[in-house]
């Protein structure tokens, strides 16, 4: 797969960051390496193995129905950049994304 | 020029669990902001998600409810979009297999009957809460994050507003008495976003659609569909063309508005969940599920008109909530009439709660309560007007029936050895009344009645007091 500069500032929008031109030069170099090894994966001859979306051999682990109190929200929102009544408080930002 | 119109619901209902679906934060509703969350809700470095069982479990039971064809292996998908109500930056989802496939709800709207097919169901967490600010700043709170939901997304079978009201209607109902959700649209418990595209009458392919997102209740989503299907046909016998948009529906003009254009589809780059295994279900645990589901309304419908003998009005006032239901079928089980129960459900009981906007579970009377109220109506104890004062006692302070009645002393007085000789004092004391009673006056009778009922402070049975003064009258 050939990663592009196009490639790179369609994911940099989506992930909401912002690169500039010596940036997006230096990210579509890397992540073309990164693709590019990752990609050493289909040269595997992977006839007549069946498709699978995991690499574990056995089902999921569920956890009973039960509440538990693990943190206080003082020490929660110790990480948050802004906060103010017990909210998170970032820029504001109206326009969601599509079906969340 | 005719226009057909083709209705899709997406409609999200929170699955009723006491802990959140990939961490064990307690699930609330109106908590303190941030106060029900953990490190997993926060997604900090290192954090697993640990899938909650009863998760499934309730999905399945929406599933069955709805007649859906249950997928026995399933896994979680990664939906990745930035936005600061999600922390992860990602939301866990079923993309690739959801839980559930083709399922069905009966509706009938304008006395016709129509199957609505229901696409797929799959489970997933919900997003925090954004509160937006007017000073450049939003609010996020995060006790939202991970509360479970099952998403129902329908066949575009539905073709006029009205059936897409009766849908709505049908879906909450089926949901409510599987008892996997609360379905209070008020509460968000239940989330409605529909979909609405026309086309020409005689055309195959189906037209631009018209998404709007989180109407506030069903009449909305009426409103709007059928605001929408005028709107659009006048675009296109315009010669215009109908946008991919979102429109937002505005209450006070009772119009919609748009809200945003769509570009493309959105990009979420899905991907099987990495830090979840999958889950295989078996058909051991789906028949265990299905055995343990509440009896659904239609079941009960019929057990109440057809076993019971209640009028079907009577029964679909029961039947408007499953707490109601619950509640009668408990007095019933308690050795109530199911006629008098209904009876008292539907007038006395929902009276009370109108009349002091609350539900059945603020008020403290119980089903037994009411069963033994009942009871005692039926084997005579107490008049029905006596059970009026014994309901108001019951219902505000909880107090006994049966002992409230007998501390009272307001048991029903109907040994007619005690009455005769009352009646037989009054009828000799008035001998005007009998011989009004001779000549034919009817009335006279009342006022011998009201006589006993006087000396008995009310407490004597009408209908015994009744007979012996016709039977003294008549022997006069």
């Amino acid at each position: 797969m050939k990663i592009t500069e196009d490639t790179i500032k369609h994911v940099a929008i989506l992930s909401r960051l912002e690169f500039d031109d010596k940036e997006l030069g230096k990210m579509t170099k890397q992540m073309g390496s990164i693709i590019n090894m990752a990609d050493q994966l289909s040269e595997v001859d992977t006839k007549g193995v069946p498709e699978t979306v995991q690499v574990v051999d056995r089902d999921t682990v569920f956890r009973d129905d039960k509440p538990e109190h693990w943190q206080d929200r003082e020490d929660l929102m110790k990480n948050a950049p802004a906060k103010a009544n017990g909210f998170i408080k970032v820029p504001v930002i109206i326009n969601k994304d599509d079906d969340q | 020029m005719n226009f057909k119109s083709t209705i899709g619901f997406e409609v999200h209902f929170e699955l009723k669990t006491k802990s959140k679906i990939f961490s064990p934060s307690p699930v609330t509703y109106g908590a303190k902001p941030n106060t029900a969350t953990n490190v997993i809700d926060w997604a900090m470095p290192g954090v697993l998600p640990y899938v909650n069982k009863n998760v499934y479990r309730l999905g399945i039971m929406v599933a069955l409810a709805t007649h859906a064809h249950i997928l026995p292996n399933t896994h979680f998908d990664r939906k990745n979009y930035y936005y600061p109500d999600s922390p992860k930056a990602y939301q866990i989802t079923q993309f690739f297999q959801p839980l559930a496939r083709d399922g069905y709800v009966d509706i009938e709207v304008h006395g016709k009957k129509k199957r609505i097919g229901i696409h797929e169901m799959h489970i997933e967490e919900d997003a925090g809460k954004n509160a937006h600010g007017t000073n450049g700043y939003s609010y996020v709170d995060l006790n939202r994050q991970g509360v479970p939901l099952i998403e129902v997304v329908s066949e575009p079978d539905i073709t006029d507003p009205d059936e897409g009201y009766a849908y709505l209607e049908k879906l909450r109902k089926v949901v409510q008495f599987t008892g996997a959700s609360d379905v209070k649209m008020e509460e968000g418990s239940m989330r409605v976003d529909t979909n609405i595209s026309i086309r020409p009458a005689g055309q195959k392919k189906l037209g631009t659609k018209v998404e709007m997102k989180n109407l506030n209740s069903f009449e909305h989503v009426r409103k709007s569909l059928a605001y929408e299907e005028k709107r659009q046909q006048q675009v296109l016998l315009s010669g215009g063309r109908v946008q991919s948009s979102t429109r937002r529906f505005d209450e006070a003009s009772g119009k919609t508005v748009l809200e945003r254009v769509k570009e493309g589809d959105a990009d979420y780059r899905y991907f099987p969940e990495p830090d979840l295994a999958p889950y295989h279900i078996s058909q051991d645990w789906v028949d265990k599920i299905a055995k343990e589901m509440p009896t659904s309304a239609e079941d009960r419908y019929d057990e109440y008109v057809n076993k019971f003998g209640l009028k079907p009005y009577d029964a679909n006032v029961l039947l408007q909530t499953k707490e109601s239901s619950d509640f009668f079928d408990k007095a019933v089980a308690a050795g109530a009439d199911p006629r008098l129960a209904a009876n008292w459900m539907n007038t006395q009981v929902n009276g009370y709660l109108n009349d002091n906007r609350v539900s059945l579970s603020d008020i403290k009377l119980t089903p037994e309560h009411l069963a033994a109220m009942i009871k005692l109506i039926k084997d005579g104890t107490i008049s029905s007007k006596i059970a009026k004062k014994v309901f108001a006692e019951t219902i505000t302070k909880g107090t006994d029936p049966k002992k409230y009645v007998e501390d009272k002393g307001m048991v029903q007085l109907s040994d007619t050895s005690v009455l005769q000789p009352m009646v037989t004092k009054v009828v000799d004391a008035n001998p005007q009344s009998v011989e009004d009673f001779k000549n034919g006056k009817d009335r006279a009778i009342g006022y011998l009645v009201g006589q006993i009922m006087k000396q008995t402070r009310g407490k004597a049975n009408p209908k015994v007091v009744n007979k012996l003064l016709n039977q003294e009258l008549q022997s006069r």
